[in-house]
């Protein structure tokens, strides 16, 4: 996973609730190797509309999205996160979000962020006021920076934080567990046996 | 104070606890399909193995076709691709695998109960979100995506942190013609469609509590949709009366052992829970969706909201944007609204139960627009053949299919086409979910049947 830190760029203003994971990346591209990326796929069928925020010209280089509320809700695919990442976008303010969604992204380099209703209003409305304008993330501090300067607080877990910031998988992370996971295996092997073996068809 | 059925299962699953709350659980039993290709690769990309490949188990469900159960058949090669990719992955780890021409092959939310390899007091973990619906057998189950499902494959394990939980209770008896479908819509439209967030839900009350193994599974699918992390029944005589001799239960003195540990699960009466939501099951009626979420479900009786009455404005700004989406007039009663065509099939409600639900209605009339009808498995479909419910659908002029997602999430073909209206037994009724630019209303096999007879959304219980 590619680390992430400090991010300063384009925000851009997606002015719709319940934005689902069938929108951000439709099905019928779920299937392309992981290698050939997703960023051209991003909210392919909203994208259809010459109005729709990335298709304007200030906003196409948007390397972080102030969405509303429930965003990123529906199916567990994590392509979702991968086309934004994919499509430059490393960050996404709303008010909150699909659990599943929320994890796959933090475990695929994109930082999710849950900011009351009032911000995430004014947020996008400073970027409709003054198109192309930059905000800034600051993940060591955990604030993000508002075009007009304001700086708000939030909150992330400890144990996400520390994989983003040095781009840990956590693959690797729980393999250091290695004793304790061989012994629990071992403990619940003999607890529940009729799980294992000859229990089995 | 006593603990919760997800405490409890929480409990006898923990390897480690950070101090940050973050807890590493063991996995008693990972499911894979199809769309598991990205975490396959993943793992060989970085040379890991799965490690307890004896506890994960495999069919192909999104992309199948549901024409003809052949590799072959699959068109889009991309798909043909991943189906092949499974077999190919899961014959190299050694996990047991339902492929395409095996007759435990189905939807991996269906096969799982189906086969006993779901069971009581395990943590279940599958790449799919739909995942919850294993929680009807007791069991805690989680959907994940492509790095958590790569994480559960190299280790066996899941880091969580503990979740909220929610009692939705649910007493009384439900009226005839309404269903577990209606059920779980109308605790969707209650709760919300991120209401449950950061929860998990455990359904309790006696309309629980009488209902089948079957109509569990419908009502914990759906949990996902309230933004649930999961859903689960605790689990009772139904439950063991639905694994005793299942193929992968356990059987003869295992069987004894693992029962005395199931019956230690439900909830203690002292237990606590952060949120409680209560519904009285007398006064449900058949629901049905008018909008692209969930939680826009409301009593067939009723009528598609009026935006000018809503002071909310970003509610306002929701309600017409998806009036047009769906193309729909304010005020419209919900059964003057016609359908191009129907869809029987899911993980939500495609098991024999809700096929012959759905057939009971069929045998009534003749399909005026096209209708389908996909099992849930093939273990199913040839149960409801053996029923007669293929000929009964087949009479009324519904085609009968294969098992797969199929239509749900339109990823093998099964597509609503732009602008066509589908009443689906499925779970999302979201912008282009079952093709780009299709409207989906979410309904009951039965109210499914229904729509396919008289062309609109009727109401099952005046059907002439």
């Amino acid at each position: 996973m590619t680390p992430f830190v400090v991010l300063e760029g384009v925000a851009a203003p997606l002015d719709r609730s319940k934005v689902d994971t069938d929108q951000i990346l439709p099905a019928r591209f779920l299937r392309r190797p992981r290698k050939q990326g997703y960023g051209q796929f991003l909210f392919k069928d909203l994208a259809d509309d010459p109005a729709f925020v990335l298709n304007q010209a200030p906003y196409r280089e948007a390397k972080i999205l102030v969405a509303d509320r429930a965003f990123g809700g529906g199916s567990s695919r994590e392509q979702a996160p991968w086309a934004l990442s994919d499509y430059g976008i490393r960050c996404v303010i709303a008010v909150d979000f699909g659990d599943i969604f929320y994890l796959n992204s933090l475990k695929s380099g994109v930082l999710p962020i849950a900011l009351s209703h009032e911000v995430c209003t004014d947020l996008r409305q400073q970027l409709h006021q003054r198109p192309g304008a930059t905000m800034k993330i600051d993940l060591p501090s955990q604030t993000v920076t508002a075009p007009d300067g304001s700086s708000h607080r939030f909150e992330i877990d400890a144990f996400r934080k520390k994989c983003l910031l040095e781009g840990l998988d956590d693959v690797g992370v729980t393999l250091q567990h290695e004793p304790a996971i061989a012994a629990f295996e071992q403990r619940y092997r003999q607890r529940y046996d009729w799980l294992f073996d000859g229990n089995l068809q | 104070m006593g603990r919760t059925l997800y405490e409890k299962i929480w409990d006898a699953h923990r390897i480690v606890e950070g101090d940050d709350g973050q807890t590493l659980l063991h996995v008693a039993r990972h499911l894979v399909h199809d769309g598991s290709v990205h975490a396959f690769e993943f793992l060989n990309d970085r040379g890991l193995k799965v490690r307890r490949p004896d506890q994960v188990f495999a069919t192909p469900d999104h992309g199948v076709s549901t024409q003809v159960h052949k590799v072959d058949a699959i068109a889009d090669p991309e798909q043909r691709r991943v189906v092949q990719l499974l077999e190919r992955n899961t014959r190299a780890a050694g996990i047991v695998h339902f492929a395409l021409d095996d007759p435990r092959q189905g939807i991996v939310h269906v096969v799982g109960p189906e086969q006993g390899i779901t069971q009581p007091g395990m943590v279940l973990v599958c790449g799919d979100s739909h995942t919850a619906t294993h929680g009807a057998l007791g069991a805690l189950a989680f959907g994940a995506g492509a790095s958590e499902i790569t994480h559960v494959l190299a280790t066996q394990t899941t880091w969580q942190r503990r979740s909220k939980t929610m009692r939705v209770t649910v007493d009384g008896r439900l009226p005839a013609g309404v269903t577990a479908k209606d059920v779980i819509l109308a605790i969707i439209a209650k709760v919300g469609a991120n209401g449950a967030a950061g929860h998990v839900i455990e359904y309790a009350g006696s309309t629980i509590r009488a209902m089948s193994i079957e109509e569990r599974l419908t009502v914990c699918n759906m949990s996902i949709e309230a933004g649930a992390r999961a859903g689960m029944v605790a689990p009772d005589e139904t439950t063991y009366a639905y694994l005793e001799g299942r193929p992968f239960a356990p059987k003869g003195a295992a069987w004894e052992r693992a029962l005395a540990y199931w019956k230690t699960l439900p909830s203690d009466p002292d237990a606590g829970f952060d949120a409680e939501v209560s519904l009285d099951a007398t006064r449900l009626t058949p629901m049905v969706t008018w909008g692209n979420s969930p939680e826009d479900a409301l009593p067939v009786t009723g009528r598609v909201p009026d935006p000018a009455n809503e002071p909310d404005p970003e509610k306002k700004a929701y309600l017409e944007r998806t009036l047009e989406y769906m193309g729909l007039a304010p005020g419209t009663a919900l059964t003057d609204i016609a359908v191009d065509q129907v869809f029987i099939g899911s993980c939500t409600n495609a098991r024999l139960e809700d096929l012959r639900a759905a057939a009971q209605i069929a045998k009534r009339g003749k399909a005026k627009v096209p209708a389908m009808v996909s099992p849930g498995s093939t273990q199913v479909k040839l149960a409801a053949e053996k029923e007669g419910l293929d000929r009964i659908f087949r009479d009324a002029g519904f085609e009968w299919r294969e098992s797969g997602c199929s239509m749900c999430v339109g990823m093998n073909g099964d597509l609503v086409a732009p602008g066509q209206r589908c009443a689906s037994t499925s779970n999302r009724n979201f912008v282009g979910r079952q093709g780009k630019g299709s409207r989906t209303h979410l309904v009951s096999p039965a109210m499914a049947a229904a729509a396919a007879l008289t062309g609109r959304i009727t109401d099952v219980r005046k059907l002439g």
